[in-house]
Parts: structure tokens; sequence; C-alpha cells
């Protein structure tokens, strides 16, 4: 059933993305913020929130950028894959660390390293463009070279798919064993040690895929924005995907996709119909939800159909 | 015979409290080790120092002859060695059915980040080892939602699905109804018989360990006073003035 309602939610978005070019856009951007949420979920699977994560998908837009300007001519797929993969070489070594936190010391070692990075892009002008950002010229796609709306167009399409094999691959993870374990930190981390397990293990391979989904949201926000700039990393950014996971709960990989979907209907109607109040509206909209549901809005569905 | 379990000048102590004063000790397969002892005794502290949770400040511990002393919980486990909780410490988000297979995942050693949890271990094995505590109809609810003396079944039942050569047991049948700690315990035994595991068990309940131990070890102090057969031990009058209270 759920395979159902998402092929009918994509075609959906296929048939808006056809028919009214302008909500490409921002339907990309609201599924890089879903894909990124995914990503977070992952941590907070084992009762751990990051504010920082948004750094995997600043490392992975500058990739993106850095190889389009050096390497002109170089495939939109070519580019998603390298931004994602130096985002995963990046936290393979940042998590060697990181891991070994939890609570409050995770979440903000996490959100430091992603200030400084923030910094870093902000200052080094010759090499980052600083706070202008990087332009990135529009690659060609599977070879082709493309005029912007056909550019866009294949460009939602492939963010869907992206986003179906991301929240299959996470919703996969889940019911893996490493994700059970990953789990099983959240209640009882000592328990799991005295079953053989590495905790920190477990917690390292769970950093890296989080790593991994949010680098793909970051390639995708790089190529449909045509720019890259250091706020794509700002802590404000992380906290908006811990905002959409916890929206959307972090039962279920759909919860993510769930999450942003609320998060960007809830944002553009407040700021739309009460521009000076949006941020009010939203934060009321957190408080309600978590009152509410407390898993989130998935942890609602799971109760009414299997998930 | 080589002891399953060695200890040789085992110290320890917090402060000026001496929580394991200088013991020597052994366990041979196939024992049912009691033991017993007032609170703040020591027998808690013994358990943390030989599941490697603590670690001496002298001495040397020998696992199924290998040492264990400066080693993890986690590594100590991996040679055999299982253990259960005065509290049990269960996966309080997770079904009784997948906290047995997490910990069943252990006997082939991985834990994939791909495959189903479920289709990683032998579901004949999960399914035995919940049948041998009694949980099998319980398996798909919440462990948080199971009465005590289930949980502290679980508690067991996890270490058991390590498929370990020793069980050390703390305390299984605290926080039980009486009514139920014998009923409770002869499920316990008769799993671990089924298994062939040696066990260690604290136990407060005379009744208890009179009728399921094989040896009886009583601790004052942080050292061992007494061990020998339950009738030699528990009709000690040391014992059953200073430890038993009688």
């Amino acid at each position: 059933m759920m395979y159902a309602i998402s092929a009918i939610g994509a075609a959906l978005i296929l048939a808006a993305g056809h028919f009214l070019p302008w909500t490409i856009t921002p339907i990309i951007i609201g599924l890089t913020y879903a894909i990124a949420a995914l990503g977070v979920s992952v941590m907070m699977r084992a009762g751990q929130v990051s504010f920082g994560h948004a750094m995997y998908a600043c490392i992975s837009a500058y990739t993106v950028a850095f190889i389009a300007r050096a390497y002109p001519g170089t495939d939109a797929i070519t580019l998603i894959l390298a931004g994602v993969l130096v985002s995963v070489l990046a936290s393979a070594i940042i998590g060697v660390f990181m891991v070994r936190y939890r609570g409050i010391f995770f979440g903000m070692l996490n959100l430091a390293l992603s200030m400084v990075l923030f910094a870093l892009l902000s200052k080094l002008y010759h090499i980052t463009g600083g706070t202008d950002g990087l332009r990135i010229p529009r690659p060609p796609f599977l070879g082709m070279t493309l005029e912007r709306e056909s550019f866009e167009f294949l460009l939602l399409g492939l963010a869907l798919v992206i986003s179906f094999g991301l929240a299959w691959w996470v919703q996969r993870y889940f019911r893996s064993g490493n994700g059970a374990a990953l789990a099983a930190i959240k209640t009882n981390e000592t328990r799991l040690e005295y079953l053989g397990f590495s905790a920190y293990v477990v917690m390292w391979r769970g950093y890296l895929l989080s790593a991994t989904v949010v680098g793909f949201s970051g390639s995708l926000l790089a190529l449909i924005q045509g720019l890259v700039t250091p706020e794509l990393g700002l802590w404000l950014r992380s906290g908006e995907y811990v905002f959409i996971a916890i929206l959307g709960g972090a039962g279920h990989a759909v919860g993510a996709f769930l999450g942003a979907l609320v998060f960007e209907a809830v944002k553009l109607t407040s700021s739309a119909y009460f521009p000076h109040l949006w941020q009010f509206i939203l934060g009321f909209t957190l408080i309600i939800v978590i009152f509410l549901f407390p898993k989130g809005f998935v942890g609602q569905l799971s109760k009414r159909m299997k998930l | 015979m080589q002891p399953l379990i060695k200890t040789t000048g085992v110290q320890l102590s917090f402060g000026g409290v001496i929580a394991a004063d200088n013991i020597d000790f052994e366990l041979h397969s196939g024992e049912r080790l009691a033991v017993i002892g007032q609170n703040g005794a020591g027998k808690t502290t013994f358990i943390n120092i030989c599941t490697g949770y603590l670690k001496p400040q002298a001495g040397k511990i020998y696992f199924d002859g290998t040492d264990i002393t400066s080693m993890t919980p986690r590594k100590i486990v991996r040679l055999g060695m299982g253990r259960s909780f005065q509290l049990p410490q269960l996966f309080t988000e997770h079904t009784v059915r997948e906290c047995i297979q997490i910990a069943a995942a252990r006997q082939n050693a991985r834990l994939t980040a791909f495959k189903p949890l479920a289709a990683t271990v032998d579901t004949r094995e999960v399914e035995s080892t919940l049948e041998l505590v009694g949980l099998r109809e319980d398996g798909d609810a919440l462990s948080s939602d199971l009465p005590e003396g289930k949980r502290k079944l679980l508690d067991v039942a996890m270490a058991l699905a390590l498929r370990p050569k020793l069980i050390i047991m703390d305390e299984p049948t605290s926080g039980v109804a009486s009514e139920d700690k014998h009923g409770l315990m002869q499920t316990v035994m008769n799993a671990l018989d089924e298994r062939k595991v040696t066990s260690w068990f604290v136990e407060h309940d005379v009744d208890i360990v009179a009728q399921y131990a094989t040896r009886v070890a009583a601790w004052i102090n942080g050292a061992i006073v007494a061990d020998g057969s339950p009738d030699e031990v528990l009709n000690d009058p040391r014992i059953k003035s200073e430890v038993l209270g009688n």
C-alpha cells in the first residue's frame, strides 16, 4: 500500500512539474529537505540528535560546485555521485570521534564542526567565493545538453528516483541487524555490549549512512539552485532538518517525507498570509505535533496501518 | 580439569571500602553456584569484575584458560560468558522476539546493514530459546510491556541466545512475587540444563538456593568466607548468624 501511495504521489509531482513548471524548483527543494531529514532520522533512531548535519549537505554541494567549475561538461549524475562520495569520506573521518559522544555532546559537537565549516567557507573568499558563494554552470544530463526547463524536469525525475531509493534503503536498514542494534543503543547501550556487539561500530555505520543520505540532498540542492553558499551548512539549516525529522517521526523512512510536506506547507502558507508571524506559526505547529503525536506523524500512522 | 572461571588474588576497593578482598575462586563446568551474602558484601562487584565491567586493582581472572583481566565485557561475552542483571536490561522499544534475535545474531558474529534482522538469524533457534523460557506467546509484545517475572526471563533468555558456556545471573528472582519465584527459577534452570550451560547466580532466598544450587559460596565484606555444598554452607553457624540473619 505504501508503494502504491508513493507511486501516485510521484505521478502527481511529475504531472505538476510538467504542467506547472514553476513548481519544479520548490518541489525539488522540498525533496532535498526530506532527504536530509531522512538522514538525520537515522541517528535519531539511536536517540542522537545532530544539530550539524547540514555540513554534509554543504560538503556535497561545494564538491559539486568545485568539480562543475573546474571540469565544465561533467555530467550531472557524476557530479551528484562525486558530491556524495566526498560527503561519505568526510563523515567516515569525522564519525571516528563523533560517535564516541552521546546526547547533548553529540548534538553540540556536530553543530560546532558545522560552524567551523561555515566560517571557513565564508572567509576563504578566493577559493569558496565567500558569502556570495559559487555559481554552478548547468551541466549536461546523461550526456545531453539541455535547456533550463528540460534540465529541471529531468532533475525532478532524478530527485524522485533518489528519494524512493534512499527511503527504501533507509527503511531496509531500519529492519536490518545493524538498524535494530542502532535503535537498541537508544534504550540500552550497556546491554548491547553485553551481547558482544560494539556500540561504537554500530553508531559509526549509522553515522556513515546518515551522512550519505544527507550528502544526496546537498548535491541535488546545488544543481537545482545553480549556486552554493555557506548558508547550506548553517546550524539553522541543520535545525530545520531536525524539525522535519521530529514532525515526521523516526519510526519509518516515510516520516521524513511527511514531515517535509507539512513543514513546507506551513512555511509557505504562513509566510504568504502572515509574513511577520511565520516563524511563530511554524514553532507553534511543532509544539502541537509533539504534544499530540510524540512519535511524529509516522507514529500516528503506524497505529492505524501496518507500516 | 581446567576451571571455567578462575580468579587469583583479585582485589578492588572503593576508597576505604573493600569490595573484593584477595579473592581466589574457581568454578567448574556443570556447577550451579549460588552466591549469598548481605547487601554490600561484594557479590555484584565480583560479578562486575569477572564480566569486565570493573577492573581489579590486583589479581588475575581467567575464563576457560584465557586471561580476561583487562578485557572489555564485549570481548568476554564473545568467549562464551553470558550475563543477566538484577534490574532486567532489555531493549525496551523492541519486541521480545527482536531482543532474542539481536542476541542470536551474535552467533554468526554479524549485524548486516541491509539484510533484515530476522533473516540473519536461525529462526528455529530463536523460537526454541523463546520456548525454553516460556515466552513464545509473548514474542510480538514490546519488552517494556512484560510483567517483571517475564522481564527477568527475557533478560536470561537474551544471555542464553548467545549459546554461552556460562551464565552469571544477578538476583534472578528479585522483584518477583514470592509465590512466582520457584516457578521462574525452575524455568530458568530447565533452560540452562537443556542448553548444558554452567551457571552462577546471586540469591537472597535460602529456599531457592537450597533447591537449585549444587554449590554455595558465602560473601562477607568482599571475601568468600564459606564455599561448599548447600548443606554445609547453609548450616554453618557463622553463615547462619552473619549472612542469613538466623
